[in-house]
Protein backbone atom coordinates (compact mmCIF):
# COMPACT_ATOMS: atom_id res chain seq x y z
CA UNK A 1 0.00 0.00 0.00
CA UNK A 2 1.07 3.36 -0.09
CA UNK A 3 1.95 5.17 3.38
CA UNK A 4 2.06 8.70 4.57
CA UNK A 5 2.23 11.38 7.25
CA UNK A 6 -0.08 13.59 8.06
CA UNK A 7 1.57 16.86 7.97
CA UNK A 8 2.08 18.35 11.61
CA UNK A 9 -0.96 20.77 12.40
CA UNK A 10 1.26 24.21 12.86
CA UNK A 11 2.37 23.64 9.06
CA UNK A 12 -1.64 22.85 7.87
CA UNK A 13 -2.73 25.59 10.12
CA UNK A 14 -0.01 27.93 8.12
CA UNK A 15 -1.31 26.39 4.74
CA UNK A 16 -5.35 27.47 5.92
CA UNK A 17 -4.03 30.69 7.45
CA UNK A 18 -5.85 32.83 4.40
CA UNK A 19 -9.20 30.87 4.49
CA UNK A 20 -12.56 30.62 6.65
CA UNK A 21 -14.09 27.84 4.90
CA UNK A 22 -12.84 24.87 3.71
CA UNK A 23 -13.08 21.46 2.82
CA UNK A 24 -11.09 18.40 4.58
CA UNK A 25 -10.86 15.37 2.10
CA UNK A 26 -9.82 12.19 3.64
CA UNK A 27 -9.56 8.59 1.13
CA UNK A 28 -10.97 5.36 2.35
CA UNK A 29 -8.20 3.64 0.25
CA UNK A 30 -4.41 2.61 1.30
CA UNK A 31 -4.20 6.36 3.62
CA UNK A 32 -6.84 4.76 5.72
CA UNK A 33 -5.29 1.74 6.47
CA UNK A 34 -2.33 3.18 7.19
CA UNK A 35 -3.80 5.56 9.67
CA UNK A 36 -3.14 9.13 8.02
CA UNK A 37 -6.04 10.27 6.20
CA UNK A 38 -8.86 8.21 6.71
CA UNK A 39 -12.18 9.22 7.52
CA UNK A 40 -11.24 9.14 11.76
CA UNK A 41 -8.34 11.43 11.05
CA UNK A 42 -10.03 14.13 8.99
CA UNK A 43 -12.96 14.01 12.40
CA UNK A 44 -9.00 14.15 14.31
CA UNK A 45 -7.98 17.60 12.20
CA UNK A 46 -11.16 18.84 11.89
CA UNK A 47 -11.23 19.35 15.58
CA UNK A 48 -7.69 20.63 15.97
CA UNK A 49 -7.99 22.69 13.24
CA UNK A 50 -11.39 24.20 15.02
CA UNK A 51 -10.22 24.25 18.12
CA UNK A 52 -6.82 26.03 17.44
CA UNK A 53 -8.08 28.75 15.09
CA UNK A 54 -10.84 29.83 17.68
CA UNK A 55 -8.31 30.22 20.50
CA UNK A 56 -6.81 32.92 17.60
CA UNK A 57 -9.95 34.36 17.49
CA UNK A 58 -10.05 33.42 13.65
CA UNK A 59 -13.19 30.74 13.28
CA UNK A 60 -12.69 27.88 10.65
CA UNK A 61 -15.90 26.00 9.11
CA UNK A 62 -14.87 22.71 8.04
CA UNK A 63 -16.93 20.59 5.89
CA UNK A 64 -15.94 16.72 6.43
CA UNK A 65 -15.84 14.57 3.70
CA UNK A 66 -14.20 11.34 2.72
CA UNK A 67 -14.25 10.03 -0.30
CA UNK A 68 -13.74 6.22 -1.84
CA UNK A 69 -11.07 6.99 -3.60
CA UNK A 70 -9.30 10.09 -4.90
CA UNK A 71 -7.36 8.24 -7.20
CA UNK A 72 -10.67 7.54 -9.11
CA UNK A 73 -12.99 10.44 -11.06
CA UNK A 74 -15.83 8.90 -10.17
CA UNK A 75 -15.60 9.56 -6.53
CA UNK A 76 -13.96 12.60 -6.84
CA UNK A 77 -16.88 14.30 -8.94
CA UNK A 78 -19.33 13.62 -5.73
CA UNK A 79 -17.59 17.03 -4.59
CA UNK A 80 -18.40 18.60 -7.60
CA UNK A 81 -21.85 19.70 -6.42
CA UNK A 82 -20.26 21.62 -3.36
CA UNK A 83 -16.67 22.60 -3.62
CA UNK A 84 -17.58 25.81 -4.49
CA UNK A 85 -18.87 26.95 -1.68
CA UNK A 86 -15.37 26.56 -0.10
CA UNK A 87 -12.51 28.39 -0.47
CA UNK A 88 -9.84 25.72 -0.51
CA UNK A 89 -9.49 21.77 -0.36
CA UNK A 90 -7.26 20.21 2.29
CA UNK A 91 -7.17 16.70 0.86
CA UNK A 92 -5.66 14.18 3.04
CA UNK A 93 -4.82 11.40 0.38
CA UNK A 94 -1.68 10.42 -0.69
CA UNK A 95 0.34 12.59 -3.39
CA UNK A 96 -1.75 10.63 -6.19
CA UNK A 97 -5.22 11.72 -4.84
CA UNK A 98 -4.32 14.94 -4.15
CA UNK A 99 -2.79 15.74 -7.58
CA UNK A 100 -6.05 14.15 -8.90
CA UNK A 101 -8.38 15.85 -7.24
CA UNK A 102 -6.10 19.32 -7.90
CA UNK A 103 -6.32 17.99 -11.52
CA UNK A 104 -10.11 17.73 -11.86
CA UNK A 105 -10.97 21.02 -10.25
CA UNK A 106 -8.31 22.98 -11.57
CA UNK A 107 -9.80 26.33 -10.65
CA UNK A 108 -9.79 25.33 -6.99
CA UNK A 109 -7.34 25.42 -4.26
CA UNK A 110 -6.30 22.30 -3.12
CA UNK A 111 -3.46 22.03 -0.58
CA UNK A 112 -2.15 18.78 0.76
CA UNK A 113 -2.74 17.52 4.37
CA UNK A 114 -0.53 14.16 3.93
CA UNK A 115 3.02 13.84 3.64
CA UNK A 116 3.11 10.63 1.05
CA UNK A 117 6.33 8.75 1.98
CA UNK A 118 6.57 4.70 0.52
CA UNK A 119 4.97 1.80 -1.16
CA UNK A 120 5.05 -0.35 2.02
CA UNK A 121 3.92 -3.14 4.42
CA UNK A 122 1.85 -3.10 7.81
CA UNK A 123 5.01 -4.42 10.21
CA UNK A 124 2.47 -4.64 13.08
CA UNK A 125 0.23 -2.55 14.51
CA UNK A 126 1.27 1.20 13.86
CA UNK A 127 4.83 0.04 12.36
CA UNK A 128 4.86 0.50 8.39
CA UNK A 129 7.62 -0.40 6.34
CA UNK A 130 9.14 0.30 2.54
CA UNK A 131 9.50 -2.47 0.41
CA UNK A 132 9.09 -1.19 -3.48
CA UNK A 133 10.40 2.23 -5.03
CA UNK A 134 8.27 1.30 -7.98
CA UNK A 135 11.28 1.44 -10.65
CA UNK A 136 9.30 -0.32 -13.08
CA UNK A 137 11.58 -3.20 -13.65
CA UNK A 138 11.33 -6.16 -11.00
CA UNK A 139 14.61 -8.10 -10.22
CA UNK A 140 13.44 -9.81 -6.78
CA UNK A 141 13.42 -13.10 -8.65
CA UNK A 142 17.20 -12.54 -8.63
CA UNK A 143 17.67 -11.19 -5.03
CA UNK A 144 15.75 -14.17 -3.01
CA UNK A 145 12.56 -11.59 -2.59
CA UNK A 146 14.55 -8.63 -1.29
CA UNK A 147 14.34 -5.68 -3.55
CA UNK A 148 17.64 -3.79 -3.24
CA UNK A 149 16.63 -0.48 -4.75
CA UNK A 150 14.17 0.20 -1.92
CA UNK A 151 15.68 -1.68 0.78
CA UNK A 152 19.63 -1.10 0.42
CA UNK A 153 20.43 2.97 1.31
CA UNK A 154 22.74 2.97 -1.96
CA UNK A 155 20.17 0.91 -4.14
CA UNK A 156 23.37 -1.30 -4.67
CA UNK A 157 22.84 -3.83 -7.07
CA UNK A 158 26.17 -6.14 -6.38
CA UNK A 159 26.29 -6.86 -2.65
CA UNK A 160 27.15 -5.33 0.26
CA UNK A 161 29.09 -1.45 0.89
CA UNK A 162 32.01 -1.95 3.32
CA UNK A 163 29.49 -0.77 6.05
CA UNK A 164 27.20 -3.72 6.57
CA UNK A 165 27.84 -4.57 9.87
CA UNK A 166 25.83 -7.38 12.29
CA UNK A 167 23.43 -7.31 9.73
CA UNK A 168 22.83 -3.72 10.51
CA UNK A 169 22.80 -0.81 7.71
CA UNK A 170 25.31 1.65 8.68
CA UNK A 171 23.24 4.36 7.67
CA UNK A 172 20.59 3.74 10.68
CA UNK A 173 20.99 1.42 13.48
CA UNK A 174 17.66 0.13 12.90
CA UNK A 175 17.88 -0.59 9.88
CA UNK A 176 18.67 -4.25 7.90
CA UNK A 177 21.37 -4.40 5.86
CA UNK A 178 19.31 -5.33 2.82
CA UNK A 179 22.23 -7.77 1.37
CA UNK A 180 22.54 -9.35 4.36
CA UNK A 181 19.21 -9.97 3.93
CA UNK A 182 19.74 -11.48 0.11
CA UNK A 183 22.41 -13.47 0.97
CA UNK A 184 20.67 -15.23 4.36
CA UNK A 185 17.76 -16.06 1.84
CA UNK A 186 19.66 -17.05 -0.80
CA UNK A 187 21.75 -19.07 1.04
CA UNK A 188 18.44 -20.62 2.71
CA UNK A 189 17.09 -21.63 -0.99
CA UNK A 190 20.19 -22.86 -1.48
CA UNK A 191 20.80 -20.46 -4.66
CA UNK A 192 23.86 -18.63 -3.40
CA UNK A 193 25.74 -18.99 -6.41
CA UNK A 194 22.97 -16.33 -7.82
CA UNK A 195 24.71 -13.70 -5.98
CA UNK A 196 27.95 -14.71 -8.22
CA UNK A 197 26.16 -13.18 -10.88
CA UNK A 198 27.01 -9.46 -12.31
CA UNK A 199 23.51 -7.32 -12.05
CA UNK A 200 23.94 -5.65 -15.55
CA UNK A 201 23.44 -1.12 -15.11
CA UNK A 202 19.99 -0.46 -14.42
CA UNK A 203 17.36 0.86 -17.16
CA UNK A 204 16.18 3.82 -15.07
CA UNK A 205 14.08 5.15 -17.54
CA UNK A 206 11.11 2.74 -16.72
CA UNK A 207 11.16 4.52 -12.86
CA UNK A 208 10.59 7.77 -12.09
CA UNK A 209 13.46 9.19 -14.46
CA UNK A 210 12.11 8.32 -17.48
CA UNK A 211 8.99 11.19 -16.87
CA UNK A 212 6.03 10.65 -15.44
CA UNK A 213 4.48 6.75 -16.51
CA UNK A 214 1.30 5.84 -17.93
CA UNK A 215 -0.10 2.14 -18.10
CA UNK A 216 -2.60 1.62 -21.27
CA UNK A 217 -4.86 -1.46 -21.50
CA UNK A 218 -6.30 -0.87 -24.50
CA UNK A 219 -8.36 -4.36 -23.98
CA UNK A 220 -10.04 -2.78 -21.39
CA UNK A 221 -10.30 1.14 -22.39
CA UNK A 222 -13.71 2.16 -23.82
CA UNK A 223 -13.77 3.57 -26.94
CA UNK A 224 -16.89 5.97 -28.08
CA UNK B 1 50.95 -3.05 -19.52
CA UNK B 2 47.55 -1.34 -20.89
CA UNK B 3 48.78 1.83 -18.68
CA UNK B 4 51.53 4.15 -18.37
CA UNK B 5 50.42 3.54 -14.36
CA UNK B 6 53.41 3.55 -12.25
CA UNK B 7 51.58 0.52 -10.47
CA UNK B 8 50.84 -1.24 -12.86
CA UNK B 9 54.36 -1.02 -13.88
CA UNK B 10 56.04 -2.12 -10.84
CA UNK B 11 53.52 -4.79 -10.17
CA UNK B 12 53.86 -6.30 -13.86
CA UNK B 13 58.18 -6.30 -12.69
CA UNK B 14 56.82 -8.12 -9.94
CA UNK B 15 57.70 -6.10 -7.11
CA UNK B 16 55.46 -5.12 -4.14
CA UNK B 17 54.24 -2.15 -4.61
CA UNK B 18 53.45 0.97 -1.42
CA UNK B 19 50.91 3.30 -2.10
CA UNK B 20 49.29 6.14 0.16
CA UNK B 21 46.72 8.41 0.48
CA UNK B 22 46.14 12.01 0.40
CA UNK B 23 42.81 13.67 1.56
CA UNK B 24 41.70 17.15 -0.48
CA UNK B 25 40.93 20.56 1.71
CA UNK B 26 37.77 21.98 2.41
CA UNK B 27 38.74 25.16 0.36
CA UNK B 28 40.50 25.71 -2.80
CA UNK B 29 44.14 26.13 -1.61
CA UNK B 30 46.34 24.11 -3.95
CA UNK B 31 48.77 24.78 -1.49
CA UNK B 32 47.57 22.16 1.26
CA UNK B 33 48.10 19.79 -1.70
CA UNK B 34 51.06 20.41 -2.64
CA UNK B 35 52.32 20.26 1.10
CA UNK B 36 50.98 16.60 1.32
CA UNK B 37 52.68 15.93 -1.79
CA UNK B 38 56.14 16.34 -1.14
CA UNK B 39 55.56 14.56 2.26
CA UNK B 40 54.31 11.40 -0.76
CA UNK B 41 57.02 12.09 -3.14
CA UNK B 42 59.39 9.23 -3.68
CA UNK B 43 58.45 7.68 -0.31
CA UNK B 44 55.16 5.72 -1.80
CA UNK B 45 54.07 4.28 -5.76
CA UNK B 46 51.08 6.21 -5.95
CA UNK B 47 48.92 8.61 -3.87
CA UNK B 48 45.00 8.27 -3.52
CA UNK B 49 43.26 11.35 -3.92
CA UNK B 50 39.45 10.28 -2.47
CA UNK B 51 36.28 11.54 -3.07
CA UNK B 52 34.78 13.54 -0.71
CA UNK B 53 35.12 11.13 1.66
CA UNK B 54 32.85 10.33 4.12
CA UNK B 55 30.28 13.10 2.16
CA UNK B 56 31.85 15.66 3.27
CA UNK B 57 32.38 18.04 0.42
CA UNK B 58 36.10 19.21 -0.40
CA UNK B 59 38.30 20.41 -3.04
CA UNK B 60 37.35 17.56 -6.10
CA UNK B 61 39.27 14.45 -6.48
CA UNK B 62 40.13 14.68 -10.11
CA UNK B 63 41.63 18.26 -9.38
CA UNK B 64 43.74 17.16 -6.22
CA UNK B 65 44.90 14.82 -8.86
CA UNK B 66 46.06 17.09 -11.07
CA UNK B 67 48.39 19.13 -8.49
CA UNK B 68 49.80 15.88 -7.75
CA UNK B 69 50.69 14.98 -11.05
CA UNK B 70 52.76 18.27 -11.59
CA UNK B 71 54.66 17.53 -8.92
CA UNK B 72 55.33 14.03 -10.46
CA UNK B 73 53.23 11.70 -8.28
CA UNK B 74 51.29 9.16 -10.09
CA UNK B 75 47.86 9.90 -8.50
CA UNK B 76 44.99 7.17 -7.97
CA UNK B 77 41.67 8.77 -8.63
CA UNK B 78 39.13 7.74 -6.73
CA UNK B 79 35.45 7.97 -7.60
CA UNK B 80 32.45 7.51 -5.89
CA UNK B 81 28.77 6.53 -7.33
CA UNK B 82 26.89 8.50 -4.86
CA UNK B 83 27.52 12.11 -6.92
CA UNK B 84 27.47 11.30 -10.47
CA UNK B 85 25.20 9.16 -13.17
CA UNK B 86 26.63 7.51 -15.84
CA UNK B 87 26.78 10.39 -18.10
CA UNK B 88 28.68 12.53 -15.85
CA UNK B 89 31.43 9.73 -14.97
CA UNK B 90 32.05 8.73 -18.63
CA UNK B 91 32.67 12.34 -19.03
CA UNK B 92 35.14 12.68 -15.95
CA UNK B 93 36.87 9.43 -17.29
CA UNK B 94 37.42 10.77 -20.44
CA UNK B 95 38.56 14.62 -18.64
CA UNK B 96 40.51 12.68 -16.45
CA UNK B 97 42.29 10.57 -19.41
CA UNK B 98 42.95 13.25 -21.13
CA UNK B 99 44.54 15.61 -17.93
CA UNK B 100 47.20 11.95 -17.87
CA UNK B 101 45.58 10.24 -15.19
CA UNK B 102 46.59 6.52 -14.80
CA UNK B 103 44.93 5.08 -12.16
CA UNK B 104 41.02 5.06 -11.01
CA UNK B 105 39.46 3.73 -7.84
CA UNK B 106 35.98 2.90 -8.65
CA UNK B 107 33.77 3.52 -4.86
CA UNK B 108 30.23 3.46 -3.74
CA UNK B 109 30.74 5.80 -1.44
CA UNK B 110 30.21 6.98 2.00
CA UNK B 111 26.14 7.37 2.36
CA UNK B 112 25.12 11.36 2.29
CA UNK B 113 24.02 10.94 6.20
CA UNK B 114 27.47 11.35 7.39
CA UNK B 115 28.70 14.03 5.66
CA UNK B 116 27.49 18.04 6.15
CA UNK B 117 25.01 17.72 3.15
CA UNK B 118 22.71 15.20 5.01
CA UNK B 119 19.45 16.30 3.25
CA UNK B 120 20.94 15.98 -0.36
CA UNK B 121 19.59 13.47 -3.05
CA UNK B 122 22.20 10.56 -3.53
CA UNK B 123 22.70 9.28 -7.46
CA UNK B 124 23.72 5.81 -7.51
CA UNK B 125 22.44 5.19 -11.24
CA UNK B 126 25.20 2.53 -10.72
CA UNK B 127 27.12 0.51 -8.05
CA UNK B 128 31.07 0.64 -8.23
CA UNK B 129 30.87 -3.22 -10.04
CA UNK B 130 29.37 -1.60 -12.67
CA UNK B 131 31.65 1.32 -12.31
CA UNK B 132 34.68 -1.00 -13.14
CA UNK B 133 32.85 -2.26 -16.21
CA UNK B 134 31.96 1.15 -17.59
CA UNK B 135 35.58 1.98 -17.05
CA UNK B 136 36.49 -1.21 -18.95
CA UNK B 137 33.88 -0.93 -21.30
CA UNK B 138 35.34 2.75 -22.65
CA UNK B 139 39.44 1.02 -21.92
CA UNK B 140 39.39 -1.95 -23.83
CA UNK B 141 36.38 -2.27 -26.14
CA UNK B 142 36.32 1.88 -27.07
CA UNK B 143 32.91 2.25 -26.47
CA UNK B 144 30.58 3.90 -24.54
CA UNK B 145 27.16 2.73 -22.91
CA UNK B 146 24.03 3.11 -24.43
CA UNK B 147 22.22 1.04 -26.81
CA UNK B 148 24.78 3.03 -29.94
CA UNK B 149 27.82 1.33 -27.76
CA UNK B 150 29.59 3.99 -29.81
CA UNK B 151 32.90 4.69 -30.62
CA UNK B 152 35.23 6.51 -28.34
CA UNK B 153 37.62 8.33 -30.44
CA UNK B 154 40.59 7.91 -28.15
CA UNK B 155 40.49 5.68 -25.36
CA UNK B 156 40.58 6.18 -21.99
CA UNK B 157 43.85 4.15 -20.27
CA UNK B 158 43.05 4.02 -16.40
CA UNK B 159 44.59 1.14 -14.54
CA UNK B 160 41.19 -0.16 -12.66
CA UNK B 161 40.77 -0.54 -9.49
CA UNK B 162 38.72 -0.63 -6.64
CA UNK B 163 38.14 -1.10 -2.95
CA UNK B 164 37.07 -4.56 -0.85
CA UNK B 165 36.18 -4.80 3.07
CA UNK B 166 37.43 -7.91 3.95
CA UNK B 167 35.91 -7.58 7.56
CA UNK B 168 32.38 -5.99 6.34
CA UNK B 169 29.43 -8.60 6.91
CA UNK B 170 28.10 -10.99 5.34
CA UNK B 171 31.81 -12.53 5.05
CA UNK B 172 30.94 -15.12 3.79
CA UNK B 173 29.99 -13.77 0.74
CA UNK B 174 33.42 -11.08 0.56
CA UNK B 175 35.68 -13.30 -1.41
CA UNK B 176 32.69 -13.71 -3.94
CA UNK B 177 32.17 -10.22 -3.86
CA UNK B 178 35.67 -9.25 -4.94
CA UNK B 179 35.08 -12.48 -7.58
CA UNK B 180 32.42 -9.75 -9.08
CA UNK B 181 34.76 -6.99 -8.85
CA UNK B 182 37.33 -9.06 -10.86
CA UNK B 183 35.20 -10.66 -13.37
CA UNK B 184 34.06 -6.46 -14.16
CA UNK B 185 37.61 -5.67 -14.77
CA UNK B 186 39.25 -4.73 -11.56
CA UNK B 187 42.85 -4.76 -11.54
CA UNK B 188 43.60 -3.74 -8.39
CA UNK B 189 42.30 -3.64 -4.89
CA UNK B 190 43.03 -1.94 -2.04
CA UNK B 191 41.18 -3.01 1.35
CA UNK B 192 39.93 -1.48 4.20
CA UNK B 193 42.38 -0.78 6.97
CA UNK B 194 43.63 -3.77 8.75
CA UNK B 195 43.60 -4.79 12.38
CA UNK B 196 42.49 -8.08 12.96
CA UNK B 197 45.64 -9.75 10.43
CA UNK B 198 44.17 -13.16 11.42
CA UNK B 199 40.41 -12.73 9.71
CA UNK B 200 42.43 -10.70 6.47
CA UNK B 201 44.11 -14.23 5.98
CA UNK B 202 41.07 -16.19 6.24
CA UNK B 203 39.91 -13.77 2.99
CA UNK B 204 42.86 -13.88 1.52
CA UNK B 205 42.38 -17.87 1.78
CA UNK B 206 39.36 -17.57 0.19
CA UNK B 207 40.24 -15.02 -2.38
CA UNK B 208 43.74 -17.00 -3.83
CA UNK B 209 41.62 -20.34 -3.23
CA UNK B 210 39.06 -18.55 -5.81
CA UNK B 211 42.67 -17.93 -8.20
CA UNK B 212 41.65 -13.93 -7.74
CA UNK B 213 44.82 -13.24 -6.09
CA UNK B 214 46.44 -13.92 -9.96
CA UNK B 215 43.76 -12.02 -11.87
CA UNK B 216 44.17 -9.07 -9.22
CA UNK B 217 46.96 -7.42 -7.25
CA UNK B 218 45.52 -7.35 -3.52
CA UNK B 219 46.71 -4.34 -1.77
CA UNK B 220 46.33 -4.36 2.27
CA UNK B 221 45.37 -1.42 3.80
CA UNK B 222 47.15 -0.10 6.61
CA UNK B 223 45.68 2.87 8.84
CA UNK B 224 48.14 4.10 11.60
CA UNK B 225 46.10 4.76 14.61
CA UNK B 226 47.52 8.15 16.38
CA UNK B 227 45.47 7.11 19.62
CA UNK B 228 44.05 4.54 21.66
CA UNK B 229 40.98 6.95 21.74
CA UNK B 230 40.81 6.99 17.97
CA UNK B 231 40.98 2.42 18.48
CA UNK B 232 37.74 2.50 19.99
CA UNK B 233 36.32 5.11 18.44
CA UNK B 234 37.32 3.25 14.71
CA UNK B 235 35.87 0.14 16.73
CA UNK B 236 32.33 1.59 18.17
CA UNK B 237 31.70 4.14 15.57
CA UNK B 238 33.14 2.77 11.50
CA UNK B 239 30.89 0.25 10.26
CA UNK B 240 32.83 -2.45 8.89
CA UNK B 241 35.97 -1.78 10.72
CA UNK B 242 37.28 -4.70 13.01
CA UNK B 243 39.56 -3.32 15.87
CA UNK B 244 40.65 -6.54 17.90
CA UNK B 245 40.53 -5.17 21.86
CA UNK B 246 43.78 -6.39 22.30
CA UNK B 247 45.21 -3.66 20.28
CA UNK B 248 43.34 -1.02 21.90
CA UNK B 249 44.70 -2.52 25.44
CA UNK B 250 48.08 -2.30 23.91
CA UNK B 251 47.40 1.35 22.96
CA UNK B 252 45.98 2.13 26.48
CA UNK B 253 49.15 0.26 28.01
CA UNK B 254 51.45 3.25 26.76
CA UNK B 255 51.27 6.99 28.10
CA UNK B 256 48.96 9.02 25.92
CA UNK B 257 52.16 11.15 24.34
CA UNK B 258 53.82 7.78 23.74
CA UNK B 259 50.69 5.95 21.68
CA UNK B 260 50.84 7.97 18.61
CA UNK B 261 54.50 6.05 18.31
CA UNK B 262 52.89 2.77 19.60
CA UNK B 263 50.44 2.99 17.00
CA UNK B 264 52.74 3.50 14.57
CA UNK B 265 55.10 0.51 15.43
CA UNK B 266 51.90 -1.61 15.12
CA UNK B 267 51.01 -0.25 11.78
CA UNK B 268 54.45 -1.25 10.87
CA UNK B 269 54.15 -4.77 12.12
CA UNK B 270 51.23 -4.83 10.51
CA UNK B 271 52.75 -4.38 7.21
CA UNK B 272 54.79 -7.02 7.73
CA UNK B 273 52.43 -9.55 8.82
CA UNK B 274 50.15 -8.91 5.75
CA UNK B 275 53.58 -8.95 3.48
CA UNK B 276 53.80 -12.34 4.56
CA UNK B 277 50.40 -13.49 3.46
CA UNK B 278 50.45 -15.76 -0.13
CA UNK B 279 48.45 -13.20 -2.56
CA UNK B 280 49.38 -9.87 -1.36
CA UNK B 281 51.39 -7.49 -3.59
CA UNK B 282 51.93 -4.26 -1.55
CA UNK B 283 50.64 -2.17 0.93
CA UNK B 284 48.37 0.76 1.16
CA UNK B 285 48.73 3.49 3.98
CA UNK B 286 46.06 5.33 4.83
CA UNK B 287 47.64 7.85 7.47
CA UNK B 288 44.71 10.15 7.82
CA UNK B 289 45.81 13.68 7.99
CA UNK B 290 48.83 11.89 9.48
CA UNK B 291 50.95 11.84 6.00
CA UNK B 292 54.10 13.12 7.41
CA UNK B 293 54.36 10.16 9.25
CA UNK B 294 54.11 7.26 5.96
CA UNK B 295 58.06 7.74 4.45
CA UNK B 296 58.95 6.52 8.35
CA UNK B 297 56.29 3.40 8.52
CA UNK B 298 57.56 2.70 5.28
CA UNK B 299 61.31 2.98 5.91
CA UNK B 300 60.40 1.22 9.41
CA UNK B 301 58.60 -1.57 7.19
CA UNK B 302 61.82 -1.88 5.21
CA UNK B 303 60.07 -0.85 1.95
CA UNK B 304 62.47 2.29 1.35
CA UNK B 305 63.86 2.92 -0.76
CA UNK B 306 60.66 2.46 -3.60
CA UNK B 307 62.22 1.43 -6.82
CA UNK B 308 63.14 3.70 -10.14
Amino acid sequence: MIVGNRKSLEEILELVKPYKKILLLGCRECITVCAAGGEREVGVLASELKIARKKDGEEIEIKEFTLERQCDVEYIEQIKPFIDEYEAVVSMACGAGINYTADCFPKNIVLPAINTTFLGVTLEQGVWSERCQGCGECILHLTGGVCPVARCAKSLFNGPCGGSAKGVCEVDKDTDCAWQLIVDRLKAQGKLENYEKIIEIKDWSTSRDGGPRRRIREDLRITS
Amino acid sequence: MKTKSNIERLLEAGNFVVTSECGPPRGSDPEVIRKKGALLKGVVDAVNVTDNQTSIVRMSSLSACVILKELGIDPIWQVVCRDRNRIAIQSDILGAAALGINNMLCLSGDHQSFGDNPKAKNVYDIDSTQLISVVKKLRDEGKFLGEKEEEVKGRPNLFIGAAENPFGDPFEIRAMRLGKKVKAGCEFIQTQGIYNVEKFAQWMKEVCDRGLDKQCAILAGVIPLKSAGMASYMKKSVPGMDVPDELIARLKGVPKEQQGEEGIKIAVETIQKVKEIPGVRGVHVMAIEWEEKVAEIVKAAGLSPRPE
